[in-house]
């Protein structure tokens, strides 16, 4: 108990001695916990006032609106007029792999190569980079950490954010594999550019199908005299263990994902869709999720409706295509929350940018059965706000739970804050 | 008939010998016959091969409509020349004995066109800039006693380099052309010009004039030298270019020799020819033009006419390419989707950019540069006549103007005696698509381009065969390729082939019949004859005699110049069709954040009069002002953003040196970028236009207004304290810029401290100079600063370097007005505000380089409270749309209160612009910058729903919903037309995605600095 005054009084703006740069992972639940009179915002779309949530050993085991026994086995937490959500996922990031963007020593995102299929995050992600404190306390728990070299980038993990090491981080290992397509129509940073650009990048993609072809002739046979360990790394994908994650944002270039998922039946999810609202239905049909693109993006082209980044969240919601929403970077990622409040100003209602956030997430990386809503029987990964989480002036975190862990929500950058407050005797 | 009178390989060699010959020829011996001149035995220095051949190339053209010039025909005239000279001309103009007369019955006589705009005879320019990744070079690599500037060329003289070329003159003589004026197109100074013909004969007889103009632009061409790499360095180079050289000839100079000044000097008395890529540009080369009292005559980018009035006001001449814009392929709908409106509107309304200056009044002359195929010249200009144009007009545009423009009129431009024999016959008007030009003759000597049709044989022909009887033949067609009928019960087709003078004929003398009479003869002056087989194959002998013409069916059909879609100001799909008007407007019963003493007033009117706010309170009577329901809806004032990099020209860092303080951003302000309507979209009023942060002392500032339609000028904020950027840290020395760029001073922290310490010392020194020093451009900038004239905003990170600054400041008596970015101001945010400066800042950024480690989100809310006047900005043509939002992170990080943190992107950024007593809040008599909110302005929830500049309604939910559909309108409108013109089978182009230009801080033009941003 003395820890958690610790922790709210932080969230207060009041200043604990105790803060270190150096942030410990919290020990295992040790005994229940139970949230009260609170609004539950269930991730699904649903909502409890006034609600209650228990969770012990790590697990949701009750909601609704229970009254908490008067039990000291029992850590009772009021929460009159706060906000209860899901912790936030972030899918696609650079989180841990990355320190200081200018720093090549600190950069671990861009393996050399176009096909790099056995190529892991996992192991490169760093649980001690000052950055993911301070997402933890804007309400993130877990995130893709996705490799972004060449055309196979490589295998992405999802991990959870309180952690020694990156073991203890894993959440969903190796949940997916990372095609980055070159842009189908010249311009841009990725793939070619020039007035061959677009049969050259339509060639790159030629050569990623071909690769794909041979990859799974190879995986026909058990016997080889040499191993080739790019195809060995493609099994999982072909056994739907795991998720193709095509990058791509044009018409053409989604067009032809869905057509990688045709030819080889495989589990598909774009990455960037920025043009996705053009082929919602097609999407749609054809069962592919879309990992969206920041709404807080200027318009492709100049004729656009001004908003329509903004807006697109909307139209794939409107059409039924399972989407969650993204944002670039790692630091950045702390603004997840309010990428989602701008599609909720854009057409979403705010449970529906809420899940966004968070089970459509977890659908598609594959963890919504352990997480994503706060249902009975999911992890405890719960985020709790003094107002709207999705909107900046009112979304402060004052508990967040990992596996039902209370996690400290201290970060180096409030530790200076306070340092000077302390100067100028504010 | 598709052979020519004179087999092309023929005429070729031809032309070829008589070239050669004429190198080694002696000059004429000139009678005295001309009373202009006296000829001398004229000797010559060049050694003759062979028996020399004097001729005097004496001719007489006959019976010719003669077009002296645009004003005057002359019909049955007579055209004589002599030696390369016109030596008479009209109506009853006699004809010398030695003259070889040729009949120019029917034909049209024009003066050849002039073109001012040509490399004609000269290399390329090699493309220029330096290497990717090569070591910077901070000079001239030019050889010998030159300026310091490698892109200043004015040493250059087109006529030193120029050679002969027949292969580059002989396509501009088949359009018309027989005198260019040539210039080595690379540099911004450019050196001399030449005057030259397009004769096939030796130099020294074809230049003209050695030096006709002097030429100039913004393209550095293959100079390899970093300075300058942005459109206001170019801009800055030129101005202080002009200084230097004047200085240079007032010989206070201690240089020594310089022969780049020294031309610069030399060439001012001469035209002075400017080109330039677009519109914006055109009025920027003009306004240089009137700091130094030059006039230039302008080479345009061909988009001036969606600026036609303020073109107008250069009061320049204009010299218009005719290279109209092909259509994009949008077949494919998802290609299609990467062509702009606004790039399909100027395809369709290219071709009238000619008939906007002739309807406008502004001179003009017409070139073929830029032409990827000169033979697409006359086409062009046919399509330009039919949008507009008059044949007379573009008659001038192409003989008189430029001739007069390069003071060359007493030599070609008109059919004059005393003038060059350089002149055109053609077959009719020289515009009209039918018309042939046959002849092209310059200085006397011919070009023929075409034969065909030079005797037009049609109309009905009596043909009689001995033995065998007579037919009726017709002779029917185009002139260049006649075909034959035999008019008998029926028209029964037969076959003509003319190769010269000689005929074949064909004739068949019944329907069905396989077998006819072949006839092979001669075209005889009146009759032709010949021999041939009949039917049965015996031989007969034939002539034709000519009975009657054809009557010509005229198109009576007048085609009406083709409709164009509408001008929008700026030319972009958001752009207005006429100019939105300051209005008085009544904003009725919102939430009014005042950002003064009153707070946040509910319920509560705004009246805006005269583009002020007139009055706050409750219940005001509307009078004729407008009202707007600002009922649930909450007012404030418009947002500013003290640091901006949108609507910027060509590069935002002119990063070649460490003090660039002589850049304007104020130069190179572009009116047109989409940007500046979604920033309306998102609130915002103002911004403040910054260079870079490339150098430690960069470029001055420009504040201005999102008055979306108006020009760079009309943006421009009045009456504004001038201010300049500077920088410090990793971008300055140059931390992330690769492992080459490391010998630029300073590359270390103790550097920059050195780099204002001598840039300011030098700018004191330069105070005290007297009145006759060299003017610097760089150091006037600076001396503004240390006379308080101008005001600093340094892009800075961490403490030291801004601790650093400020003692900088102090030592030489001035003051930072603004750190911005500033992301450790916390740590220093006592000693800022001891200093007086105040802090513009992100929200939450950090962890984007080594610099940022320590930034924090608290950073704005602890500078507030400390006192610092602290603002939120941008520096993010994205995030500059929801500036709003990021204030609001100053209550999550730091507690601010909800008006304390909207100050930070209106009142604050309007103190630090020294602003506040005409912007940043809602109180009577300042400017009606504001925003009508959907909800909170604080809150993520909240849309901008109405946004007022100067009291004009700058966006507006309701219109962005009309604009939307008029951009889809006139995109299908478009697109359908462009699909047209591919069925026609006009080349198309493909669609590619061309992402817009956006800058940051550390851009560089064109591309971004090692894909690290801010």
């Amino acid at each position: 108990m003395k820890k958690k005054f610790i922790l709210m009084g932080l969230a207060l703006g009041l200043h604990s001695a105790y803060a270190q740069e150096t942030i410990s992972p919290a020990g295992p639940q040790s005994k229940p916990v139970f949230l009260f009179g609170g609004t539950i915002h269930i991730g699904n779309g649903k909502v409890i006032e006034n609600g209650s949530i228990v969770f012990d050993k790590g697990k949701i085991i009750a909601i609704g609106t229970l009254v908490p026994p008067a039990s000291a086995s029992v850590t009772t937490i009021h929460l009159e007029g706060k906000h209860v959500y899901p912790g936030i996922i972030v899918p696609d990031s650079d989180l841990g792999l990355i320190e200081f963007e200018s720093v090549r020593a600190t950069i671990d995102a861009r393996e050399v190569g176009e096909m790099n299929p056995s190529v892991r995050s996992l192991i490169a992600y760093n649980t001690d980079s000052k950055v993911i404190n301070t997402l933890r306390s804007n309400g993130i728990l877990l995130a893709q950490i996705t490799p972004k070299g060449g055309i196979i980038s490589g295998t992405s993990s999802v991990v959870q954010l309180d952690a020694w090491n990156w073991e203890d981080a894993a959440y969903k290992t190796d949940n997916g594999l990372h095609f980055f397509m070159p842009r189908q129509s010249g311009g841009g940073r990725r793939g070619p550019n020039g007035a061959e650009a677009p049969k050259t990048a339509l060639d790159q993609v030629e050569g990623v199908r071909t690769f794909f072809r041979e990859a799974k002739a190879y995986l026909q046979e058990s016997k080889h005299t040499a191993t080739n360990l790019k195809f060995e790394a493609m099994r999982p994908l072909f056994k739907k263990d795991q998720k193709l994650f095509i990058h791509c944002d044009l018409v053409k270039e989604m067009l032809i994902a869905i057509d990688f998922a045709k030819e080889f039946d495989l589990d598909v999810t774009i990455v960037g869709g920025a043009d996705s609202w053009q082929i919602a239905d097609l999407l749609k049909q054809a069962n592919i999720s879309v990992i969206l693109n920041q709404p807080h993006s200027l318009p492709i082209m100049q004729d656009d409706d001004v908003d329509q980044p903004y807006k697109t969240a909307a139209q794939l919601q409107k059409a039924g295509v399972l989407y969650c929403l993204s944002n670039e970077g790692f630091w950045q990622q702390r603004n997840l929350g309010f990428e989602a409040g701008t599609a909720a100003t854009y057409g979403l209602t705010k449970e529906e940018a809420l899940s966004a956030v968070t089970i459509n997430a977890a659908k598609i990386l594959g963890i919504d059965k352990q997480t994503g809503t706060l249902e009975v029987g999911k992890d405890a990964n719960i985020t709790v706000s003094d107002g709207d989480l999705l909107d900046m002036k009112s979304s402060v975190i004052i508990h967040a739970f990992i596996q039902g862990r209370e996690i400290n929500l201290d970060n180096k950058q409030k530790q200076l804050s306070e340092k000077y407050h302390k100067k100028y005797g504010l | 008939m598709k052979k020519a009178f004179e087999k092309p390989g023929i005429a070729l060699l031809s032309r070829c010998l008589a070239y050669a010959m004429n190198r080694h020829r002696s000059k004429l011996l000139m009678l005295g016959l001309l009373a202009t001149a006296t000829y001398a035995n004229a000797q010559e220095t060049f050694p003759v091969n062979g028996i020399a051949d004097p001729r005097e190339r004496c001719f007489a053209f006959t019976h010719a409509t003669i077009v002296k010039d645009a004003q005057t025909v002359l019909n049955n005239a007579t055209l004589v020349i002599r030696d390369g000279k016109i030596i008479d001309v009209g109506p009853s103009a006699s004809i010398p004995k030695d003259a070889v007369v040729l009949d120019c019955k029917g034909k049209y006589i024009y003066p050849s066109f002039v073109d001012i705009f040509s490399n004609y005879g000269l290399s390329d320019a090699k493309k220029g800039g330096s290497a990717w990744n090569a070591p910077p070079q901070f000079l001239s690599n030019t050889k010998g006693p030159y300026g310091w500037n490698q892109a200043i060329k004015s040493e250059i003289n087109a006529a030193d380099v120029f050679a002969v070329d027949d292969s580059k003159a002989s396509p501009l003589r088949e359009i018309g052309f027989g005198t260019v004026l040539t210039q080595q197109q690379d540099g911004i100074a450019r050196g001399t010009a030449a005057l030259v013909t397009l004769a096939t004969e030796r130099e020294n007889t074809v230049v003209l004039r050695e030096k006709a103009a002097a030429g100039y632009s913004f393209d550095k061409g293959s100079s390899t030298q970093n300075y300058p790499n942005s459109l206001m360095g170019s801009i800055a180079l030129l101005r202080q270019t002009y200084l230097d050289a004047q200085w240079y000839k007032s010989q206070t100079g201690k240089e020594g020799l310089n022969l780049s000044l020294q031309a610069w000097n030399n060439n001012q008395q001469l035209p002075q020819i400017f080109e330039v890529a677009d519109k914006w540009d055109a009025i920027r080369a003009d306004k240089i033009g009137d700091e130094f009292g030059v006039q230039y005559i302008i080479k345009a980018g061909g988009n001036e006419y969606q600026r036609i009035n303020e073109i107008a006001a250069t009061k320049a001449t204009f010299i218009l390419p005719l290279n109209f814009p092909g259509a994009m392929d949008v077949e494919d709908p998802n290609d299609a989707r990467f062509v702009s409106l606004a790039s399909m509107k100027h395809w369709e309304m290219a071709p009238t950019e000619p008939a906007a200056f002739e309807k406008a009044n502004i001179p003009f002359c017409l070139t073929a540069a830029d032409l990827k195929d000169t033979k697409q010249f006359l086409a062009n200009l046919r399509k330009a006549i039919e949008y507009g144009l008059t044949p007379a007009k573009a008659l001038e545009a192409l003989t008189k103007t430029p001739a007069t423009l390069i003071k060359s009129y007493d030599k070609v431009g008109s059919l004059e005696t005393g003038k060059l024999a350089n002149f055109l016959i053609t077959s009719g008007p020289v515009f009209e698509e039918k018309t042939i030009i046959f002849q092209n003759w310059v200085q006397g000597h011919k070009y023929s381009l075409k034969t065909d049709g030079w005797n037009d044989i049609r109309g009905v022909y009596s043909v009689t065969t001995t033995p065998g009887g007579t037919y009726n033949v017709e002779v029917k067609g185009s002139v260049t390729a006649p075909s034959i009928a035999v008019l008998q019960q029926d028209t029964l087709p037969g076959k003509l082939e003319i190769d010269g003078k000689l005929v074949s004929l064909s004739i068949p003398l019944a329907k069905n019949s396989k077998s006819t009479v072949r006839l092979s003869g001669i075209l005889g002056a009146t009759n032709w004859e010949g021999t041939g087989v009949d039917t049965s194959g015996n031989p007969v002998k034939w002539t034709a005699s000519f009975v009657k013409a054809i009557p010509e069916k005229t198109d009576t059909k007048k085609t009406n110049a083709p409709t164009v879609g509408p001008l929008y100001f700026p030319f972009n799909g958001y752009g207005w069709e006429k100019l939105p008007q300051q209005q008085d407007l009544l904003i009725r019963n919102a939430t009014v954040w005042t950002n003064e003493k009153d707070g946040v007033l509910q319920n509560t009117d705004v009246l805006i009069r005269g583009g002020k706010i007139a009055q706050v309170g409750k219940n005001l009577p509307a009078g004729n002002a407008k009202v707007v329901d600002g009922t649930g809806k909450h007012l404030s004032a418009g947002i500013i953003d003290e640091h901006s990099h949108i609507a910027i020209s060509s590069g935002v860092n002119e990063s070649s040196q460490s003090v660039t303080a002589e850049v304007r951003i104020a130069d190179v302000v572009n009116p047109e970028d989409v940007n500046i309507y979604r920033q309306l979209s998102g609130g915002v009023t103002a911004s403040h236009l910054l260079h870079g942060s490339a150098n430690a002392i960069g470029g001055q500032s420009q504040l201005i207004k999102l008055r979306w339609g108006q020009t760079a000028e009309g943006l421009k904020v009045d009456n504004w304290d001038p201010f300049i950027k500077f920088a410090l840290g990793e971008n300055v020395k140059q931390s992330n810029w690769g492992d080459r760029n490391t010998v630029r001073f300073p590359q270390t922290r103790m550097g920059v401290e050195q780099v204002y310490v001598d840039a300011f010392t030098r700018a004191r020194e330069y105070d005290k100079q007297g009145p006759n020093k060299r003017r610097d451009l760089e150091l006037d900038a600076l001396s503004e600063i240390l006379n308080h004239k101008r005001f600093i905003t340094c892009h800075s990170y961490v403490q030291s370097e801004i601790n650093m600054l400020m003692h900088v400041a102090d030592s030489f008596h001035f003051r930072v007005n603004t750190f911005t970015h500033i992301l450790e101001g916390y740590k220093v945010a006592d000693k800022m505000k001891a200093h007086g400066a105040g802090a513009g800042t992100f929200a939450d950024w950090w962890a984007y380089k080594m610099e940022v480690q320590d930034a924090i989100p608290y950073n704005a809310a602890i500078m507030d409270k400390v006192g610092v006047i602290t603002a939120i900005n941008s520096d993010d043509a994205e995030m500059a749309r929801r500036l709003n939002q990021e204030a609001a992170k100053t209550v999550k990080y730091g507690g601010l209160s909800e008006e304390e943190a909207l100050k930070l992107v209106t009142l604050n950024p309007a103190k630090l612009l020294h602003m506040d007593s005409r912007m940043g809040s809602i109180k009577v008599g300042k400017d009606a910058d504001v925003v009508l909110w959907t909800d909170n302005p604080l809150s993520i929830y909240a849309k901008a729903a109405v946004t007022i500049v100067d009291g004009v309604i700058e966006f507006d939910r309701d219109s962005d919903l009309q604009l939307r559909s008029r951009i889809a309108t006139e995109r299908n409108r478009l697109i359908q037309l462009m699909l047209a013109e591919k069925k026609k089978g006009a080349p198309v182009k493909k669609a590619t995605f061309v992402p817009d230009e956006i800058y940051h801080c550390e851009d560089l033009q064109g591309g971004h600095q090692m894909g690290i941003v801010f």
